[in-house]
């Protein structure tokens, strides 16, 4: 079987896929890769469908060795890829000789990053899933975070891969900044209601900085303290994904990936789905500015994140001089190939 | 009072009850969820019931926020014409004290009774599962008897063996996985609450009752040999 071998992890490697859907009514966190939008095109480039199990660094990304020739993409958090001591490309599809050795040199901008290769994580499911979940050691290896020496599985690489392999890479329009202040949109609620009005202006109008008590659980922020009409906590209910409890100190707290199904802390705010990207990039000391939406207006960038996913798969195989562009005429936007002319 | 439905984000939505902790309003949030799940529909991802209220998550690319609300309000208005199945009640084989509870005898001096009384109330209550959350398969049990209600502990254990049966205030339960806790524990069961090598997962099921229910250590060791082989069937009665 194809395999990676695991030289230097890095503080935080994880094996994720989609996460472990379906069972939050148990009691069972779901999980899976923090920054879904980076995951997936990793693994659309890569040549897999977009919820094969792939690896997660935080950080600092892992140093390790392909024992067979790869397919491999990486994006996520702006890093510096060095494969065999020369740099290389992300948010495209890269191809690895046997032997070659993958590190990383540092974090320009993002604190997240993914390596997806092809034939994906070969790891057992334990619910559906093979996504890593640390809290209960589920999931990935032995449901830890990976080690050094760790041998990962893979599925049929190179051999699987169709025709003459070609590299797909992502339109730069396409790929997501991180800044060091993200404005962040969130849909009010479900328990705006319980915090004095004032509060809510001061939770849209205020800058929150991430802590250090942040992780794939939730993402505890520090600033202008909100204010509840009486008690900080409810019946304990269901805990969206995103959703933004307030305790009784008064400092926002947004649930995430690895978050507990329920709780019964007030929830000011929930995050539109397509913004936990964001969130899942930002490192202690970075800044929130949040921005109240509508359900539609969520809906719409949701749609056009759907639309920028899907059309990965459509974009034609390339040979490596040519280089696909998104132009934009008339207001009307196309996906041009261009390449020498021999 | 009004069903509320609110939106928990742009792919959640919250349907609420009354706001109190109740089997009847607990009950309502069994109904919908089972009526949910028998009428399948097109987009939602998961339901997760509560005390009081039910988490929908769903995907808004295959289906509208207002037309799955419409959906499930129609859903909820018909409750009455749909058959519910009855709720079951789960027996939990317990080895209370000794090494198992090692906070039985503080429960009993605490409520001024004998460890034996304690076990026997602990035993003859019928417990409602409200809901499922805090760890893998962690039952929220209500109507436990005041009469051995005791306080957590100050310091919290680090580590508690899973299948501890365990006193915080009025509440009891049980750990389904190790975890650090400051619940008195009275007792444990060999019986896994969840176990990802067995269908199903999880052994327990919001809206049913469970019912604790004294053994011995021989018992104790020969349901864990069962347990370990995979074998061993828990009893349940229909309410």
């Amino acid at each position: 079987m194809d395999a990676v071998k695991i030289i230097e992890p890095g503080p935080l490697t994880t094996i994720q896929d989609t996460g472990r859907k379906g069972y939050q009514r148990y009691g069972m966190p779901v999980a899976g890769a923090m920054d879904l939008f980076s995951y997936r095109v990793a693994n659309l480039l890569a040549g897999n469908d977009d919820n094969a199990a792939a690896l997660e660094f935080t950080l600092q990304g892992p140093k390790m060795e392909f024992l067979h020739n790869a397919v491999i993409a990486i994006t996520g958090a702006e890093t510096i890829p060095i494969i065999d001591n020369k740099p290389a490309p992300l948010w495209q599809t890269i191809f690895v000789k046997k032997g070659s050795v993958l590190s990383f040199n540092g974090i320009k901008s993002g604190l997240r990053g993914y390596v997806a290769i092809r034939g994906g994580v070969e790891v057992p499911n334990v619910l559906e899933s093979g996504s890593t979940y640390l809290r209960a050691n589920i999931g990935g290896i032995e449901g830890r975070k990976l080690t050094s020496k760790d041998i990962i599985p893979m599925g049929d690489s190179i051999e699987g891969y169709p025709g003459n392999p070609q590299p797909y890479i992502l339109p730069k329009d396409f790929i997501p900044r991180f800044n060091d202040t993200e404005e962040i949109r969130v849909i009010l609620g479900p328990q705006e209601d319980l915090f004095k009005k004032e509060s809510i202006k001061t939770f849209l109008n205020s800058e929150y900085t991430v802590t250090t008590q942040s992780d794939r659980m939730g993402y505890r922020l520090e600033g202008p303290t909100i204010r509840h009409k009486e008690s900080p906590d409810i019946i304990s209910d269901g805990i969206p994904l995103g959703g933004i409890q307030v305790p009784g100190h008064g400092q926002p707290i947004i649930m995430l990936a690895d978050r507990q199904t329920t709780g019964g802390y007030t929830k000011i705010a929930t995050v539109i789905s397509t913004d936990l990207n964001k969130i899942a990039q930002l490192a202690p000391g970075k800044k929130i500015k949040f921005k109240s939406v509508t359900l539609e207006e969520a809906h719409d960038a949701l749609r056009i994140q759907e639309s920028i996913v899907n059309s990965i798969e459509k974009l034609p195989e390339a040979p490596s001089s040519k280089k696909i562009l998104k132009l934009k005429i008339s207001g009307e936007e196309f996906l041009v190939t261009i390449e020498p002319i021999d | 009072m009004a069903v509320k439905y609110k939106a928990a984000g742009d792919i959640s939505l919250l349907i609420e009850f009354e706001n109190e902790i109740s089997e009847k309003v607990n009950a309502k949030v069994r109904n919908l969820y089972l009526a949910i799940e028998k009428n399948c529909l097109v987009g939602v991802e998961e339901v997760i019931p509560t005390y009081r209220s039910l988490l929908i998550n769903y995907n808004p690319l295959e289906v509208k926020g207002t037309t799955l609300i419409e959906k499930l309000k129609d859903i909820e208005s018909r409750l009455e014409e749909m058959d519910i199945p009855k709720q079951k009640v789960v027996e939990i084989p317990t080895l209370y004290g000794g090494e198992f509870g090692p906070d039985l005898q503080f429960v009993a001096d605490y409520n001024k009774m004998s460890a034996e009384n304690v076990i026997k109330i602990h035993s003859q209550g019928k417990y409602l599962i409200y809901m499922l959350g805090f760890t893998p398969g962690f039952p929220y049990l209500g109507g436990m008897s005041e009469r051995i209600a005791t306080p957590r502990l100050n310091n919290p254990r680090i580590r508690i063996t899973a299948g501890s049966v365990g006193i915080a205030g009025t509440q009891t339960g049980i750990y389904p996985i190790e975890s650090p806790g400051g619940w008195r524990l009275i007792g444990r069961t060999p019986i896994k609450l969840f176990n990802p090598d067995r269908h199903p997962y999880f052994l327990l099921q919001s809206g049913d009752y469970l019912q604790f229910t004294a053994i011995n250590e021989t018992e104790y060791n020969l349901i864990n040999e069962q347990v370990d082989k995979n074998q061993f069937q828990v009893n349940t009665t229909l309410l």
